[in-house]
């Protein structure tokens, strides 16, 4: 039970990085991958800095600013030279690799002993996991208010818009390269948060912790929108942070099954290749599936 | 002092020194007064086309000038211009944002050219007008406020559009053949909203068509474009007397060639 409970906890830190990856490649429509390189960097920011015996708050503060300049180094790059933006993504997540050391001074950087958020919540009288899920729940919460308040100003509006449809948008005066700019930067300031939450969880930083950061953030959107159908922004993000637990319960039971911890990325892998491929696969299987009326008639 | 646009001389060719380079538009000169309503036809690759488009500011032009209300908008990018221009896409997906409610792609279209902050995107007081507005589309649309747009059909999109396109009233309307995707039915709907609103709202407004009989119907003055170049240029009297023979007489003596687009004479 207790392990069951642990994998939620977890879920939930990593939900935060699945909201980020979110706002990218559902309301931007970008592939980001600047996510393998933000996550670690929001970890090396936090870790650093309570090693250096900064409080957490701004220790985990200063990890999603860091994010959003992460953020914004793609953005820019995509926007305004014009990179496609697996290109930016990549250039900015390999460039932030050297950072991410220079920030750390080391490989992986150990901060047990060191006050963290969630050990301010066990001081309260809390086992580890219940700290963590208060941590989390509270840090989803918040985020996700922000964002549905955030999305329903007039930026946020022409943000959404200009994901959807980009010669709409600028046909309505939105400048659609700093809308862009604006969700790039929130999106990895998440996804540095997510780093920073759950370095205090586990107690270290690595410098390879961002790898397969993307597919894990995919896979936990996919599995939201393989469940729940046409949503409004706050409960598609409610779903996301389902998607994430469900994800690290899916993690566990294949670990339970004595499957090498190595092997888990591979695991990753092929569950978001047949969470992508699902629509295409059910389309050649007509039988099995609903057929959906289109068009239908005017008014 | 009543004029609405001024086109001066405009040039536009693409893929420049390459062996496909193009010159589309070839010294346009146009102006236009408030409350014009112009229909222009053309065949394909006449430049019509291009010619909204350089307008609306998609690309730079590469020679010319245009003033909008005796304001030089020629360098000023396309988001800049939205200050001034609304347009209407053929391609009814291209109007509205499938994935925000009616309402929210409203809320986009009432802040067109006008600076974004952090108010709330949809305010009490406009959800009252956008419901007022929809109603009049007579569609039923103003009680689906909070519906996404992508479960429209096309004709409801396109009048979604249009009166997105006219909420706010801009100094110049921009139509490019934005029925000739629908069917006759819904495309009659539409063209009669769009000289409804246009009227109503006394807009500027240059319509693309490449319907002979339509481009007669509607709007005050109409231009025939071929080969980059504005051929036939009819208004007032004389445009409300024209008919299909004698706009196919003046583009032969204007052209020194005959339509031979089955589209363009059939509709």
């Amino acid at each position: 039970m207790n392990i069951i409970l642990s994998s939620i906890s977890q879920g939930l830190l990593w939900s935060i990085m699945a909201i980020g990856v979110y706002l990218t490649f559902r309301i931007l429509d970008v592939a980001d991958l600047t996510t393998e390189g933000s996550f670690p960097l929001g970890a090396a920011i936090c870790g650093s800095l309570l090693v250096n015996g900064i409080s957490p708050w701004i220790a985990t503060l200063l990890a999603f600013i860091g994010g959003a300049a992460a953020g914004l180094v793609s953005g820019y790059l995509h926007v305004k030279w014009r990179i496609p933006a697996l290109l930016a993504g990549i250039i900015t997540m390999t460039g932030l690799y050297s950072i991410n050391l220079r920030i750390m001074g080391q490989a992986n950087l150990y901060i047990l002993g060191e006050g963290t958020l969630i050990q301010s919540v066990q001081d309260l009288g809390v086992s580890k996991t219940v700290a963590v899920l208060i941590v989390g729940t509270l840090a989803v919460t918040l985020v996700i208010g922000l964002l549905h308040l955030f999305f329903h100003t007039e930026i946020g509006l022409a943000i959404r818009s200009t994901g959807d449809n980009h010669a709409m948008s600028e046909a309505n005066g939105i400048r659609t390269g700093s809308m862009k700019v604006i969700g790039y930067m929130l999106g990895n300031g998440l996804i540095a948060l997510s780093g920073a939450l759950l370095t205090q969880n586990n107690g270290f930083a690595d410098i390879s912790m961002g790898i397969g950061t993307i597919v894990i953030g995919l896979a936990s959107i996919i599995i939201a929108e393989v469940f729940f159908h046409r949503l409004t922004l706050a409960k598609r993000l409610l779903t996301v942070v389902l998607g994430s637990i469900v994800y690290r319960l899916l993690l566990l039971l294949v670990l339970e099954m004595n499957v090498d911890p190595q092997d888990l990325k591979l695991f990753s892998a092929i569950l978001l290749a047949i969470a992508l491929g699902l629509p295409a696969i059910q389309s050649r299987l007509p039988k099995l599936t609903s057929t959906k009326t289109k068009g239908g008639s005017l008014s | 002092m009543n004029t609405a646009l001024e086109l001066t001389d405009i040039h536009k060719s693409f893929e420049v020194g390459t062996v496909n380079e193009n010159h589309v538009l070839k010294g346009i000169s146009l102006t236009i007064q408030k409350d014009d309503f112009i229909t222009i036809i053309g065949g394909n690759g006449a430049g019509k086309s291009t010619f909204l488009n350089s307008i609306a500011g998609n690309f730079p032009i590469d020679k010319g000038y245009i003033a909008i209300d005796q304001v030089d908008i020629t360098r000023t990018p396309a988001y800049e211009r939205a200050k001034y221009i609304s347009r209407v896409f053929q391609d009814a997906k291209m109007g509205t944002a499938t994935r925000l409610t009616i309402e929210e792609n409203l809320a986009v279209a009432w802040k067109r050219g006008k600076k974004r902050g952090f108010a709330r995107g949809i305010k009490e007081s406009q959800r009252k007008i956008f419901k007022e507005e929809l109603t009049k589309l007579d569609l039923g649309l103003e009680n689906r406020l909070k519906m996404e747009v992508g479960l429209l059909s096309g004709g409801q999109r396109q009048a979604l559009t249009l009166l997105m396109a006219t909420i706010v009233p801009p100094n110049l309307l921009l139509l490019d053949e934005h029925t000739a995707a629908l069917d006759p039915k819904t495309s009659e709907m539409v063209m009669n909203l769009t000289d409804r609103i246009i009227k109503e709202k006394k807009l500027t407004a240059l319509m693309i068509t490449h319907n002979m009989e339509q481009a007669i119907q509607y709007g005050n003055r109409l231009i025939m474009m071929n080969n980059g170049q504005i051929v036939v240029d009819v208004s007032g009297a004389e445009k409300q007397q024209l008919t299909v023979p004698d706009l196919l007489n003046l583009f032969k003596k204007n052209s020194g060639q005959a339509v031979t687009e089955d589209a363009l004479i059939l509709g």
